[in-house]
């Protein structure tokens, strides 16, 4: 094996028995990077030199026994709407092609406290703005299942490179799936965590009462290690809850013996591919074998989700991307001799189809005259989803749920159909409507193409029940066998 | 056409904080552009608002002090409006749960009390500056955004002004309102302290009128009043006319002395407000309602109070002294130096409210509490004569000189040794025998012109009682 496929847990323990170096790890890293690239495209900057360093200086501590944790020496990936001192942040945007932030969001600064190399910047929709990474204006990221697939988004590129084991672990944002969906595409462990768990400082916001940052890895166990790096309460953001962070590593290896699975009737509607229904119906019968016991729950508001979902986040998104106009920093369109055509050519310039066509909706929802029949009336039902799970976790301790409705889909096959696209979040949204946690973890792979195509499990728990989360899903991982196989990408 | 103007005012006043009302920067007027910015006044991507509970504190301060009902929950939400001194292309302000609402101020006018409504009392953060250059065709504007983050209080009254002279009044007791809060310096010229009129007219007593102008750009108290009395002109003639007029915003021209239309409000702007997601609410208990209003400073009434139970003072100085809480403080602080506050309050009333305006505050003077303090002192223990001290106090005015160090120069001193001004008084006698026969044989009021006459020679710093006294002993062979 290479060191580059190794997981974080397993690494950790070598970096600290000093039985490997974080340097040598990290030129695995790299090397794995430059091999597979141009196939994947997964990062939209490469910190080679500066991985390096910061490799030398965690091989340092872990020498000295200074200072030393899980994170220190592993190489990390960063989606790039996550700010990193220094480096670029373009979040996949032409109208930020350029900007460096003079100031590191707080995850970031937590994991370079912890001792973590960052790789690089990996591949997003615009803005977070997608489910598939093909809204990103510089590249496509491909699926390493299958290259001709989409990673899914917004997250696509750190899922990839998690999934091709061009990083060791990453970090991505979720406002409505976009770390879980793309991990359940691309077969790697995504946590949603509840809403205000983790500091959205630093993170570029979409829809701010959504976005939640959280990690993809490798296993569980990786996904533990990483959230107890970044989690926890962050004066610099009001939002971030003022709840204690447990160690979740102590949530592995415990049973699920009487735990009770809810299962919604309404997520397994018609129209969901056969091979994702049968994998994940499969997933609560063994689950049941270990002692669980799965409960039929209703989530009678589901069919809303997504309606609510396009009104309150493309509002809350229409406003936060009212500051890219060219003004300050980013891109601003030359040879204007007004400030209306300077706003107006820059943003037109600058933004993407995806992202202009959010910021009129967003814009549409919270006009004059339209504010009550659409967001208003958005956030009341977004009140009645929210109800619908609180009722629902009286009568059971996880709910699961398919990830997604079909397996990862062809480049450009839904780019044309904005709807179509959208659908596709339809497991996952209510999630960041009612602000609980989720995690989706593989749960087996689809045959009928031919390729292994990554299905996804998805379990949901009540707010700050992250640690059922990591239980339920560590005992399902430790006792199956999809997060073993790798994707055939030589 | 018999009308009478139906105006509100909407505040905008500076909070004196330290920082700024979302971010650590510093709250501070006069530094280089763009020294006191950071990543979260700068809207720069993934920052967030972080509230500064010492501004809040103040804000709800001044709406106890206009005696809102303040809310049990008050939150904030987003203005939407592209500009290039708002740095995120919003405003984060209050509209939905309003930090205070139905207040009042009570003004005196010509003797009279009246009640001015206040609508609402909120938060929010102010924008950055714009500077157009000079030079005609230029092609670019400079943004400051030093100002962008400094914490606002938005005070709006209801439209209950009915005449120039009760504006006037509103201003400075609202403003002085501010001062004796310790909330804001007020200070116009520095925008501060920033007035937005409402106005129309109706016939007396008639409903409230259809519509409103309002009127921007007034840099000053002097400028609110003219534009009053253009505005009352302007559309009394319009009405007079059978014209009407349509909800309208304009500015002030201070140079040509006329309003100008900016945007019809009929298509007013859409600021598209939604609660601030990046903020939580703020929950008011009535504990913390109450430490507030126990923490009050001092307010103009309750000072005028003691300055006339406490120093002896008539109502009516009282309140001249009081008007202002910097000119209070002052007073306090001379009459702390030197026990005096009758003679004081009669210096201040006479000679220092003259020179005191609207851009020149008691802290501007070159006369300190304590040259003032060490004048009247002068004066009490004889050194130097009540005239004497008028010539001197202009000079103290100027140049900001101690009047010890005046008195010294000049040699002003008021002689009230004996012995000193024996001679002189034995030089007049003898020069004016037949005058002072006159007094020997009972014409009191002879005396007068001798003094007069040892005054004169003096140069006015004999002390007129001794001169008195030394007179009547010698002409009396005492």
């Amino acid at each position: 094996m290479r060191l580059n496929e190794g997981t974080l847990g397993g690494l950790a323990r070598w970096l600290q028995a000093r039985e490997i170096s974080s340097v040598e790890l990290t030129r695995s890293v790299l090397e794995r990077i430059q091999a597979v690239e141009p196939r994947i495209r997964a990062y939209l900057t490469v910190m080679a030199e500066a991985a390096l360093a910061m490799a030398e200086e965690a091989d340092r501590r872990l020498s000295n026994g200074e200072n030393v944790g899980p994170l220190t020496g592993i190489p990390i990936a960063l989606k790039d709407n996550l700010c990193t001192v220094g480096t670029a942040t373009t979040c996949g945007s032409k109208i930020l092609p350029n900007f460096v932030p003079p100031y590191d969001a707080t995850v970031v600064e937590r994991l370079k406290q912890a001792g973590a190399v960052f790789v690089g910047k990996t591949n997003l929709d615009e803005f977070a703005m997608g489910s598939s990474t093909e809204n990103s204006a510089y590249q496509v990221t491909a699926n390493p299942w299958d290259v001709e697939r989409v990673p899914g988004g917004s997250s696509g590129g750190s899922a990839a490179a998690v999934s091709a084991d061009e990083c060791i672990g990453a970090l991505g944002s979720d406002t409505g799936g976009s770390i879980r969906q793309p991990a359940g595409f691309c077969s790697v462990v995504g946590l949603k965590t509840t809403y205000g768990r983790v500091s959205r400082y630093g993170l570029v916001a979409f829809a701010s009462s959504l976005d939640q940052i959280g990690p993809l890895a490798k296993t569980v166990e990786d996904a533990a290690i990483l959230m107890n790096a970044i989690a926890g309460r962050d004066p610099a953001d009001s939002t971030s809850a003022d709840v204690p962070v447990p160690d979740y590593t102590e949530s592995l290896g415990r049973d699920v013996k009487g735990l009770r699975i809810g299962v919604p009737r309404e997520y397994f509607v018609a129209g969901m591919d056969r091979e994702v229904e049968a994998a994940v119906r499969a997933a609560i019968a063994h689950l049941a074998g270990l002692g669980a016991e799965a409960v039929e729950i209703s989530l009678p508001h589901t069919d809303y989700a997504v309606a609510v979902y396009y009104l309150c986040a493309t509002a809350e998104a229409s406003s936060n991307l009212a500051r890219y106009d060219g003004v300050h920093y980013g891109h601003r369109t030359a040879g204007q001799d007004n400030i209306i055509d300077m706003y107006t050519k820059t943003r037109h310039d600058g933004f993407g189809n995806e992202v202009k066509r959010r910021i009129m909706l967003g814009t549409y929802a919270l006009s004059a005259g339209y504010y009550d029949a659409y967001y208003l009336k958005a956030l009341r039902v977004r009140t009645l989803i929210k109800r619908d799970f609180e009722r629902a976790f009286e009568t059971c301790d996880v709910i699961l749920t398919p990830t997604s409705p079909t397996p990862p889909f062809k480049i450009g096959e839904k780019t044309d159909d904005p709807l179509q696209m959208y659908l596709s979040d339809i497991f996952t949204i209510s999630v960041n409507l009612a602000g609980i946690p989720a995690i989706s973890i593989p749960c087996g792979f689809c045959e009928a193409t031919g390729r292994p195509l990554p299905i996804g499990l998805q379990l949901m728990a009540p707010a700050f029940g992250e640690e059922v989360l990591f239980r339920v899903a560590h005992v399902y991982e430790q006792t199956t066998d999809s997060h073993k196989r790798r994707p055939a990408l030589e | 056409m018999e009308l009478e103007p139906v105006m509100g005012f909407e505040v905008h006043a500076e909070l004196k904080t330290k920082s700024k009302v979302f971010c650590g920067c510093k709250n501070s007027f006069g530094d280089p552009p763009n020294s006191n910015v950071c990543p979260v006044c700068l809207g720069m991507p993934g920052v967030l608002p972080v509230l500064n509970r010492r501004a809040f504190e103040l804000a709800m301060r001044v709406a106890i002090a206009l005696d809102c009902e303040i809310a049990e929950r008050a939150a904030f939400d987003r203005k939407n409006y592209y500009y290039p001194d708002l740095p995120k292309n919003y405003q984060i302000s209050q509209q939905y749960a309003i930090l205070g609402r139905n207040g009042r101020l009570d003004i005196v006018v010509d003797g009279q009390t009246r009640r001015i409504g206040i609508n609402n009392v909120h938060l929010e953060e102010d924008a950055g500056k714009n500077v157009h250059p000079e030079h005609p065709g230029a092609k670019y504007s400079l943004v400051d955004l030093n100002r962008a983050g400094v914490p606002l209080l938005e005070i709006v009254s209801e439209p209950d002004l009915r005449s120039r002279d009760e504006a006037e009044v509103y201003m400075k007791a609202l403003r002085s309102l501010l001062q004796y809060c310790d909330a804001s310096d007020c200070k116009m010229q520095e925008g501060s302290l920033r007035y937005e009129l409402n106005i129309s007219m109706r016939p007396p007593g008639g409903p409230l009128p259809d519509y409103r102008v309002e009127v921007k750009n007034l840099a000053s108290m002097k400028s609110v009043l003219r534009a009053i009395d253009y505005e009352i002109r302007r559309q009394t003639a319009m009405l007079e006319e059978g014209r009407r007029i349509a909800r309208e915003t304009a500015l002030w021209d201070d140079l040509a002395g006329e309003t100008r239309t900016m945007r019809s409000k009929e298509g007013a702007q859409d600021y598209r407000y939604f609660p601030e997601p990046d903020l939580v609410e703020v929950r008011i208990d009535s504990e913390w309602k109450e430490r507030v209003r126990r923490e009050l400073p001092e307010l103009q009434d309750q000072r005028c109070a003691r300055f006339a139970s406490v120093f002896g003072l008539p109502e009516y100085d009282a309140r001249l002294l009081t008007q202002s809480r910097l000119l209070a403080d002052y007073f306090e602080e001379a009459v702390r130096l030197h026990a005096n506050p009758k003679a004081i309050g009669n210096w201040i009333m006479t000679e220092i409210l003259r020179v005191l305006g609207e851009e020149v505050e008691p802290d501007d003077l070159k006369v300190r509490p304590a040259h003032l303090a060490q004048l009247v002192e002068m004066i009490d223990s004889g050194r130097i004569s009540g005239k004497i001290a008028k010539q001197v106090f202009p000079v103290m005015l100027e140049t900001g000189r101690s009047p010890d160090e005046i008195v010294r120069e000049k040699g002003l001193a008021q002689i009230s040794d004996a012995s000193a001004l024996e001679g002189v008084v034995d030089e007049v006698i003898g020069e004016n025998a037949g005058v002072a026969e006159d007094y020997r044989s009972g014409k009191d009021k002879a005396l007068g012109r001798l003094v007069g006459q040892i005054m004169r020679k003096t140069k006015g710093q004999a002390n007129p009682q001794l001169v008195n006294d030394l007179l009547r002993k010698k002409l009396r062979g005492e």
